[in-house]
């Protein structure tokens, strides 16, 4: 328990990708079986424990804690079970320190009336981090920054083998993970990934340099269709198993019970999850307001319904079709989804085209209705297989030019890892009036990059010689009609949002420019904005 | 005449800081005075600008390294377990364990003793003498960590996380923030005793506490300044005072992962504030089983509290059957926290 309760600590401060990978690395090559396979299992969200309710730690701690010196602690940390965890009275060598795998397996086989008592022989013979990990465990919800992808990907760099490789085999695997290891470990071969249901590692597009790639590329031996602005999936159904992952393989199932009764075949396709009304594609922020939830909401699901527009075939019929030309794949894809026939599940249709300058237009202006959302194009060699990642070549996205404003920088926030010693983040606003018709800025978004290193430290260093005002990591910098940095600031889509005092809300928000030459109050008004909105929704 | 009276007499909280009547002088006073004792070094309670001043001959050197040696009109050294005539009481100095030549003021008067501990911890420390626990009728504590939450872990521990990440993390430099008396030399001492005995960096700030802690028989070992390229400083520790890690300064080191020695990074949301990677629970004050622990131990006829969480301290002392006050002395900040 002490080693996974050190991960958890570090990782839980630890703000760069490459030094959490290596954390996790470090701790499969240094923990025993089967506690290391546990952690991944934690890590990779694979765990769930529900019997340790707050109710219970709460209950547990009064028993020991005079609960006057339990409250003002409690005002002081702000959190109930890191609270618990420090507060613990400590009992020396009341009881053995349990291991990881002790605990799973004893809660694993717990009725609901032990839960406390376990509890709190762990909570004695554990210190503080221990309590602190213990305690993040069994309430579930480790919170620590970590993906299953990237638990994933540091398994893959321990084993010195591919993420894809890793995916491919997961959902065939149960914790610990013991067949799983022992290949990582090079003593085995690779699991069998056969299971019902399973991930296949999804396939991925370069973005393409319209200069340098387009050129060289034969538009003949390409076919286009439009890439749509929801969420990745893939779709699997098998042997009675039906499953909704997501594009890096976490099991989105739980939150679409109304896409996952669909998917009356037997196959894996890949699409994109779309909140579909009568066929056509609701705005992005419909589909966020069914997302990141556990379970679905009754009334949601009738309001918004999720469906399917379908990409690409995978396997059918229990056959794997990946290794098969895309052309080929894409047949089989259209034969299949009609014979599907359900409303749920519609086809990407491809556009046609002659040369690139006729796609250009059509990117440019996508014809009336569901295109005019879409995020921009996708291009796939009609022969290339369906590979694991993202190779250079076979398929290209090819998005829409971003929308632009400019905007007056209104506050910085100190950075994270190996930005925390600038000012990274960046709130901007553009000019609106109030009710005395005095020109205000209002904040319409934040972006923290876009910008070189190089622009990073002039940044920074008009923030520190530009404070007005301090909060915490935040300050606020000279923002006026006579004097303020302006911003370009590119975006991918914007929509209307209850939550932000300016109404309007961006996706993507990257800063594209520093505008030093242009004074503040030549940038954008709200109203420029707003006219977007129009045109967008229209 | 209450028994608080009657202990007013020989100590007495006042708005210019603690002050005995009867030998006309104050102790760790904010502001500056006539005559003042002096418990330790740091800023909050050692103040240049006095007639005169008495403190233990470590804690003099440490005021005139920092405010030049005209810090005050006249100074006179007491070493621990001397006792000296002051007006009518009797003055003496023992060992707190809080940084070199930290000392609680113990104050003796017609059969009275009342004790002004200053700030003081009761764990071993390789830099400084250990607290000496004084039997008094009026035992004066800080409870900058009186909160049950506040537990600090072994020493040994927090540097093994230390170098453990050193290790794992080769290609990277290693910032400690350390407050610049007492806590830097108690970090270097510390690693030095783990066996880590490559060259230690250091920021200008630290250097002349340094050399003055040297001088007076704490060994460091190698330490160098922090300048040079950028490669020089991968796998490296560098201690910096606390305000310098998450700073400008911090650009010059590769990647750096910043660790802050404080007692108050056992609260995470402490860490997350100062955008720390690498929290190490150190501190230089007595955490809640210490404070308890000499509480119980003295068993005083009254405890005055100085700072900190007096209302927790005296929930503790009202539970135990023991007599506790707060005196809400203003202007002592805690050293970590700048």
């Amino acid at each position: 328990m002490r080693a996974f309760a050190v991960l958890l600590d570090r990782l839980s401060f630890t703000a760069s990708r490459n030094a959490k990978l290596r954390l996790i690395r470090d701790h499969l090559a240094d923990a025993p079986d089967p506690d290391r396979g546990w952690a991944l299992a934690a890590l990779t969200g694979a765990l769930s424990f529900t019997a340790a309710k707050p109710a219970i730690i709460r209950q547990a701690v009064e028993a020991r804690v005079d609960a006057e010196l339990f409250r003002l602690s409690y005002d002081y940390v702000g959190d109930l079970a890191e609270t618990a965890a420090l507060i613990w009275p400590a009992r020396h060598g009341a009881n053995r320190e349990p291991e990881l795998s002790e605990v799973i397996d004893t809660l694993n086989t717990a009725k609901r009336g032990e839960v406390q008592g376990l509890l709190e022989g762990w909570l004695d013979a554990l210190d503080a981090d221990g309590r602190w990990a213990l305690l993040k465990l069994v309430t579930g919800g480790l919170r620590v920054g970590v993906s299953a992808r990237l638990a994933w990907q540091a398994a893959a760099d321990f084993g010195g083998v591919e993420v894809a490789d890793i995916q491919e085999v997961w959902h065939a695997q149960t914790p610990p993970y013991a067949d799983l290891l022992a290949w990582l470990d090079g003593k085995t071969e690779r699991p069998a990934a056969m299971a019902h249901g399973r991930f296949r590692p999804v396939m991925l597009a370069q973005p393409i340099d319209e200069v340098v790639d387009l050129p060289k590329l034969d538009p003949a031996a390409y076919a286009a269709e439009w890439k749509w602005d929801g969420i990745r999936v893939q779709a699997v159904s098998e042997g009675g198993v039906k499953r909704l992952y997501s594009r890096t393989g976490e099991d989105v199932s739980a939150a679409f019970p109304d896409v996952v009764d669909a998917l009356a075949y037997e196959g894996a396709i890949d699409g994109e999850l779309l909140v579909l009304r009568e066929g056509r594609v609701a705005p992005f922020g419909d589909l966020q307001q069914r997302l990141n939830r556990k379970t679905a909401d009754a009334k949601l699901m009738v309001s918004h319904p999720a469906g399917i527009r379908a990409y690409d075939l995978l396997a059918a019929e229990g056959e794997d079709l990946r290794a098969l030309p895309f052309a080929e794949r894409r047949a089989r894809l259209e034969a299949f989804v009609n014979a599907v026939a359900s409303d749920r599940i519609d086809l990407s249709p491809l556009v046609p085209f002659e040369t690139w300058d006729d796609l250009a237009v059509q990117r440019a202006g996508p014809p009336l209705g569901d295109a005019q959302s879409a995020e921009g194009l996708m291009l796939k060699r009609l022969d290339s297989r369906y590979e694991a990642g993202r190779p250079k070549g076979p398929w290209f996205k090819w998005k829409r030019d971003p929308h632009l404003i400019d905007a007056v920088l209104m506050y910085a926030q100190r950075g994270h890892g190996k930005r925390s010693s600038f000012y990274s983040d960046f709130t901007f606003g553009v000019w609106t009036e109030d009710a005395d018709g005095i020109h205000v800025l209002t904040p319409v978004g934040k972006a923290y990059f876009g910008f070189t290193d190089e622009e990073l430290k002039q940044l920074d260093k008009f923030v520190r010689d530009h404070t007005v005002d301090r909060f915490g990591p935040v300050r606020s910098v000279t923002a006026t009609r006579e004097f303020g940095l302006v911003l370009e600031v590119a975006f991918e889509g914007l929509q209307r949002s209850k939550r932000h005092k300016s109404g309007v809300a961006m996706r993507f928000p990257r800063i594209s420019r520093i505008r030093w030459d242009k004074p503040a109050k030549e940038a954008d008004e709200l109203a420029t904005l707003e006219r977007m909105l129009e045109q967008i929704e229209r | 005449m209450t028994p608080s009276h009657r202990f007013e007499q020989v100590l007495r909280p006042t708005p210019k800081g603690l002050w005995c009547p009867e030998g006309d002088f104050y102790i760790d006073p904010p502001r500056p005075v006539d005559r003042a004792v002096i418990t330790h070094g740091h800023a909050d309670h050692a103040r240049a600008g006095h007639g005169a001043v008495l403190a233990t001959p470590e804690t003099l050197a440490i005021m005139g390294e920092r405010y030049g040696a005209d810090f005050a009109g006249q100074t006179q050294s007491l070493a621990y377990g001397e006792r000296l005539k002051v007006g009518g009481v009797e003055v003496s100095l023992a060992p707190a364990g809080h940084v070199l030549g930290s000392a609680q003021a113990t104050v003796r008067q017609n059969g009275l003793t009342v004790t002004a501990s200053g700030d003081y911890k009761r764990r071993r420390d390789p830099t400084c003498a250990s607290f000496e626990p004084v039997p008094s009728d009026v035992f004066i504590t800080e409870a900058t960590f009186g909160l049950p939450v506040f537990r600090h872990p072994p020493d040994t521990q927090e540097i093994g996380r230390l170098l453990r990440s050193v290790q794992q993390f080769p290609e990277r430099a290693h910032l400690v923030g350390a407050y610049a008396l007492g806590k830097a030399q108690r970090v270097i001492r510390l690693l030095r005793e783990a066996g880590y005995d490559e060259t230690i960096y250091v920021h200008g700030a630290l250097e002349r506490l340094n050399r003055l802690y040297e001088h007076f028989g704490v060994d460091l070992g190698p330490l160098a300044p922090a300048t040079g390229s950028k490669a020089d400083f991968a796998g490296r520790i560098i201690v910096a005072p606390p305000s310098a890690i998450a700073d400008r300064w911090s650009r010059r080191f590769p990647d750096p992962v910043t660790a802050f020695a404080s007692g108050w990074m056992s609260v995470r949301a402490r860490v997350r504030q100062r955008g720390v990677e690498l929290p190490l629970i150190l501190s230089d004050h007595a955490d809640w089983d210490e404070l308890t622990a000499t509480l119980t131990e003295l068993s005083p006829q009254e405890i005055w509290i100085t700072h900190g969480r007096d209302d927790a301290l005296r929930r503790w002392a009202e539970l135990q059957g023991l007599t506790a006050r707060a005196l809400h002395l203003v202007g002592y900040e805690d050293e970590d926290d700048d």
